[in-house]
């Protein structure tokens, strides 16, 4: 059976992992590769990189990251931030990325879907939505959630399914941060109007909020960042409670 | 050992060159067809759309160098596919090593398959030393279907041919280069056949 997915998301600025990590067995809780390693030792299934980096010497570095990255590390990962253009997706799969994620540049030229899955096959492209319910309604967010757009969260995932995603990812900037679970409400109602996989972002804090996330929010995948990275919920843990519940993940 | 990936434009090469480069073998990039007629083994790799792979390997005289090859290879994920008789993507006329054709799955799962699933029922030496049911990753929408020539199973949807077999050719759905600890083993053991 096909199973469930936990991915760990780390943000990347000139190269190295930025969000505090406190990881006792690292030598060097900065370096990417180092924790890209550990992820996939203890259990990771997937791993997404997003590079903050604000200047262009920044993301300069991300393609030498993504290279050491795909040398060393034997799970499949995903690189986002900053994508923007064919080119920029040819050369970070060249590096050896396996999938690009992108969000406000699909916003602002939807055509940049269809060129990427008809270039590099849908498979390898990841359409990040960023939404916030706004007076009952999923509006899609650009910025970190700062500027609202005219899109509806449901509307859009789907004509980007369309275009030729591979997969949404969801972060609903409503729980983000708030580790009070994820928004398994709009997270089943993609599950639903969509035939792509869907990975559910924005909320973990408990073991029971993956369950749910799954169980309520029919997620095909989660992701999270701070309770992995501070160890408040080991991955070997969260996957046994998991089979525990008759989830199907890999152990 | 002289091991050759084809590069003939299709897919995530690197990361299958880093898989053995992990392993301590050097694979060489190539698309001249004497350097993969003189190499020990071959893998023949491919991901995205199947009639645009063929094209490129018929605008290389690849597709009729493979089928005659006569040392070990392994096509991996949509190199599996094209070494089939056909595939309903693009309707495309496939190698014909494997006498399969290639579908679709139907809208009543989320296609593409993404993620890790089992293998099962494994009857090769590919598989030496894996054990049945280990978990391997996969990203696919379309799909072997059971025939004489599958070494391993997969379910989703119903059971198909995750693995095929025949003489010197091997072909893998799955992505040995990202499935972990169990897909290096994989490729050791193709490495030692």
């Amino acid at each position: 059976m096909l199973t469930k997915r936990i991915i760990p998301c780390l943000d990347i600025k000139n190269g190295r992992t930025v969000k505090g990590v406190n990881f006792v067995d690292l030598r060097d809780a900065g370096d990417p590769v180092e924790l890209a390693k550990q992820y996939a030792l203890k259990g990771a299934d997937e791993l997404v990189f997003l590079d903050i980096s604000a200047t262009l010497e920044g993301r300069k570095t991300m393609h030498d990251m993504v290279l050491k990255v795909a040398e060393h590390v034997n799970i499949p990962f995903t690189v986002g931030g900053g994508i923007s253009s064919v080119e920029d997706v040819d050369a970070l799969l060249q590096c050896g990325a396996d999938k690009v994620s992108i969000n406000s540049s699909a916003v602002k030229r939807p055509e940049l879907v269809n060129e990427l899955a008809n270039k590099f096959g849908s498979q390898c492209v990841v359409v990040a939505i960023d939404a916030k319910n706004v007076d009952g309604n999923w509006i899609v967010h650009l910025a970190g959630g700062t500027i609202p757009t005219e899109l509806n969260l449901f509307d859009w995932a789907k004509e980007v399914e369309q275009r030729g995603a591979g997969e949404i990812l969801f972060t609903s900037m409503d729980n983000d941060g708030t580790k009070d679970g994820f928004a398994n409400e709009a997270l089943a109602k993609l599950s639903e109007e969509l035939n792509i996989p869907i990975i559910a972002s924005g909320g973990a804090g408990t073991i029971q909020h993956f369950i749910d996330t799954f169980e309520k929010g029919k997620a095909d995948a989660a992701l999270a960042a701070s309770v992995f990275h501070f160890g408040e919920i080991p991955i070997k843990d969260l996957k046994e409670k998991l089979k525990d519940n008759n989830i199907a993940v890999r152990l | 050992m002289k091991l050759v990936i084809i590069n003939y434009g299709a897919g995530n090469i690197k990361s299958i060159q880093f898989a053995f480069k992990r392993l301590g073998v050097d694979a060489v990039l190539s698309n001249d067809p004497e350097e993969i007629k003189v190499a020990d083994k071959v893998i023949f790799p491919g991901v995205g759309e199947a009639n645009s792979a063929m094209k490129m390997l018929r605008a290389s005289g690849l597709d009729t160098l493979i089928p005659n090859l006569k040392q070990p290879v392994l096509g991996i994920c949509l190199g599996m596919q094209l070494m089939c008789k056909s595939s309903e993507e693009g309707n495309t006329k496939g190698l014909g090593i494997f006498n399969v054709a290639i579908k679709r799955f139907s809208n009543a799962v989320k296609v593409p398959q993404m993620g890790w699933n089992t293998i099962s029922d494994l009857k090769s030496p590919l598989f030496k030393d894996i054990k049945e049911d280990a978990f391997m990753y996969l990203v696919h929408s379309f799909y072997a279907e059971a025939c004489k020539e599958q070494i391993a199973t997969t379910n989703y949807e119903f059971n198909y041919a995750s693995a095929l077999q025949k003489d010197n050719f091997y072909g893998v759905q799955f992505h040995p280069e990202k499935s972990s600890v169990v897909g290096e083993q994989i490729l050791k053991n193709f490495i030692e056949l």
